[in-house]
């Protein structure tokens, strides 16, 4: 072979490599999207990272107590071979010791991660309080009995029934700072559709602005001009 | 045949699992547990896992560490005649490409694989995600035969079409990156496949029919007779070689066996263990 042969050759070579390599990740950032509907065990990175990481091995599918973890397959909308669950079926039940984080040969599943509560697998949401029958003055408390950390995830806080006058509405409220997304109450819930949801986190969770603080977390001592003119303000506002 | 008993077997205590509810093994080829004290990585998906900005978990390391080991001592590609599940597609394509007469086809060459290879390495550091795995058939057969396949079975049928009818070999003679993983694994490793008794060979041709990497044949079996002046010695040094044992097999004249040890440049094993018949034992290749 010559010198003429070898260059282009190699150039073959190199143009239809790269043109699958093209097809390849132009496919892969579709095949790459995760549904809200679908979500990552406890540990998981964030998305993005996950999905570089996971060597796609089903050993945290396997060593799931539960069996409620799934491998994605090929013509799924979730990345093929990533593992997910979905909280309606079964959600996550919270084992101590996280087996699916220390059967995870990747790290995909961070072993960073030792304290089941501190999972962020996505964040409940009370989405349709038009259906919840909490909201319409029965009493249910289903997803708060079957929350891990009830009083702390989820708590029933009581509100005025307008309509009878006399009796409380009991009603669920997710707590973003402690909900590990685990799933538990969407799974529980009674109704056909559930009225709770979990999804990912970023979907849902909002964001005070950094330089918002409310009145009452605020700390006592502050001497600035713009600290006292603020004082002033949420004084007024909070009264 | 052994190999097959190999390669069915590997796969069975995969299943044993899922199917009978013993697990011998959990997890698949990319990443398993071995009676929940002996992890086994594939190198190639950790690699791609860290290139991709992770650093993997201590049973990763291990894993491919131990893996690795084996490779390397063994010899690479004895993974894809030994162990790899899409060896039994592609041999069933190669099968009925010689019982159907199939011939011709499209030529490309064998190199491929390794700018395949490359581009495997590459993707994860451009853009961050694991992306052969959405395609790869290594992984994607076994891995549905283990938690099932959805869709990845077209993968699958597509290789092997293209096997029967586009390239002959064409998948894991040719393209496959993860062969030519498994082949730099082994690159140095001391078992070869040799032809010690090459002058009784009577030009059959008939372990060139079956042998998946034909190419790695002709240096060793007619090193004496090489136009050039640099004789080539009886050893097939080649790393393409997957040591299937299939020329061992199929020559009437006793002409392959095993060899043992480092080998020179000029395809002689360094130590005097060469030329041995391969008795039971020696072929006797575990995983």
């Amino acid at each position: 072979m010559n010198r003429r042969d070898f260059v282009f050759d190699s150039l073959r070579a190199a143009t239809g490599v790269g043109l699958l390599g093209l097809g390849l990740s132009l496919y892969s950032q579709r095949a790459a999207s995760l549904p809200a509907w679908a979500l990552r065990p406890p540990g998981a990175q964030p998305e993005e990272e996950f999905n570089g990481a996971c060597i796609r091995c089903g050993l945290c599918v396997r060593d799931c107590p539960f069996d409620m973890l799934h491998l994605a397959r090929l013509g799924q909308d979730i990345p093929t071979g990533t593992p997910y669950f979905i909280a309606r079926e079964a959600g996550c039940e919270m084992c101590e010791d996280i087996p699916c984080v220390a059967a995870c040969p990747s790290n995909a599943l961070d072993h960073a991660l030792t304290d089941i509560n501190k999972a962020d697998m996505g964040l409940a949401i009370v989405s349709d309080q038009d259906a919840c029958i909490a909201f319409q003055g029965q009493r249910c408390e289903v997803c708060f009995d079957n929350c891990p950390i009830r009083g702390d995830a989820i708590t029933l806080e009581t509100q005025h029934h307008e309509r009878s006058g006399q009796q409380a509405l009991l009603i669920p409220v997710v707590h973003a700072e402690t909900c590990t997304g685990c799933g538990k109450c969407e799974e529980a819930c009674i109704l056909d559709e559930a009225a709770i949801k979990v999804l990912p986190r970023h979907l849902i969770q909002g964001k005070r602005g950094e330089h918002d603080r409310l009145v009452w977390e605020r700390q006592p001592a502050r001497t600035t001009y713009s600290g006292n003119l603020l004082d002033k303000l949420n004084g007024h506002s909070a009264s | 045949m052994l190999r097959r008993f190999n390669q069915l077997g590997v796969l069975f205590m995969f299943l044993l699992g899922p199917l009978f509810g013993a697990w011998l093994v959990t997890g698949n080829l990319s990443s398993s547990m071995t009676l929940d004290i002996l992890p086994l990585t594939d190198p190639l998906l950790l690699s791609q896992s860290m290139l991709s900005g992770n650093w993997p978990a201590l049973t990763g390391f291990v894993g491919a560490g131990l893996v690795l080991l084996f490779y390397a001592l063994l010899g690479g590609r004895v993974f894809c005649a030994w162990v790899c599940p899409v060896n039994l597609v592609t041999d069933l394509a190669a099968w009925l490409r010689r019982r159907l007469g199939i011939r011709g086809g499209v030529r490309i060459s064998r190199h491929l694989r390794w700018w395949l290879l490359g581009l495997v390495l590459l993707l994860p550091l451009l853009t961050g995600g694991m992306v052969w795995e959405y395609v790869n058939p290594v992984s994607m057969l076994h891995r549905g035969l283990i938690f099932g396949f959805g869709w990845a079975w077209l993968i699958l049928a597509a290789v092997f079409l293209y096997d029967l009818l586009i390239v002959s070999r064409g998948w894991c003679g040719h393209l496959c990156p993860v062969g030519a993983c498994y082949a730099a694994i082994g690159a140095a490793a001391p078992v070869h496949i040799a032809a010690p008794r090459r002058d009784q060979c009577d030009d059959c041709l008939d372990c060139f029919k079956v042998c998946p990497e034909p190419q790695v044949l002709k240096p060793a079996l007619k090193g004496t007779r090489l136009k050039s002046d640099s004789s080539h010695g009886p050893v097939i040094d080649s790393i393409d070689c997957t040591k299937c044992g299939r020329c061992i097999e199929v020559c009437d004249q006793d002409v392959f066996g095993l060899a043992l040890g480092w080998v020179d440049k000029d395809g002689f094993v360094k130590s005097n263990l060469s030329g041995q018949r391969p008795n039971a034992e020696q072929t006797k290749l575990q995983h």
